[in-house]
């Protein structure tokens, strides 16, 4: 499937950028014409997976997370959110809905709901090197793209 | 985001206005339970009209204010979900605690 356009993001792990995060997204899939519901499950999906990041990756620090997106012929968009921070002891019971390492005020619903509001997740991490957590969700594409 | 508290005979209501997220959590968490732990109320209200995006962390705020509403024998409303971030509490079986 043809690559219809592509773009990367490199910036600090600070909580504000999560609104900068996920906000430069949703205008890079504008092209798309997605609806007001496509359009809120691509932006909280990236709002999680970049705030993960931000709290649980580089929990003590600052580092810099890595966002890569690309936009296919048929409307299939691909965005890939890296950090080299702590990294995922186990995966599998991170993404079990209600778990959670971060105390009191998370709600252990991040990976959740990166499931349920995109097509596809993979989860892949290494303690000490970071995670990178890439989704997958097509949008019919009500616009004809321009090539 | 903005918020804005106010107190009507043994009620504590918090406008939202704006995004919630990790980032702004923090400042709306401190306004409300600064204002609840000082009046002590029967009911915190959370007003969503205003709110445009919200993800888990919005989930864990009212998480949070649920309990310390039933540490003071009180109850927590949620008023005006609208449809977009409707979705997001749905999943997360919030309605469970309380029928809205
Ligand atoms: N990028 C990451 N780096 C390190 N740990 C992570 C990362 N993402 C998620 N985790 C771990 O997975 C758990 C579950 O994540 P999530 O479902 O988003 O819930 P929450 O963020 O509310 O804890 C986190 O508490 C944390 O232990
Ligand atoms: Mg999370």
């Amino acid at each position: 499937m043809k690559i219809i356009n592509e773009m990367r993001l490199v910036f600090p792990s600070k909580s504000l950028n999560e609104s900068f995060a996920r906000t430069t997204i949703a205008s890079f899939i504008s092209c798309l014409d997605p609806t007001i519901s496509e359009l809120a499950d691509i932006k909280t999906a990236v709002s999680e997976a970049v705030t993960n990041s931000i709290v649980h990756a580089y929990k003590e620090t600052v580092g810099s997370i890595y966002i890569s997106s690309q936009i296919y012929e048929n409307g299939k968009i691909t965005i890939k959110i890296k950090d080299k921070g702590s990294g995922i002891e186990d995966v599998k019971k991170a993404m079990e809905p209600l778990f959670t390492t971060g105390g009191e005020e998370r709600a252990g619903l991040g990976f959740a709901v990166m499931q349920s509001f995109m097509d596809k997740i993979k989860v892949i991490s290494k303690i000490g090197k970071g995670t990178t957590v890439t989704m997958e969700k097509t949008i019919i594409p009500r616009v004809k793209l321009n090539k | 985001m903005a918020v804005k508290i106010e107190k009507r005979s043994g009620c504590v209501i918090a406008t939202l206005d704006g995004d919630i997220d990790h980032h702004t959590a923090k400042n709306i968490r401190e306004s409300i339970d600064s204002e609840v732990e000082k009046t002590k109320p029967k009911i915190l209200k959370l007003d969503f009209n205003k709110v445009n995006f919200m993800d888990s962390s919005g989930i864990g705020l009212i998480m949070g204010r649920y309990k310390l509403m039933k540490l003071l024998n009180g109850d927590l409303e949620l008023i005006n979900v609208s449809q977009r971030i409707g979705k997001i509490m749905r999943l997360s079986g919030i309605y469970k605690l309380k029928k809205y």
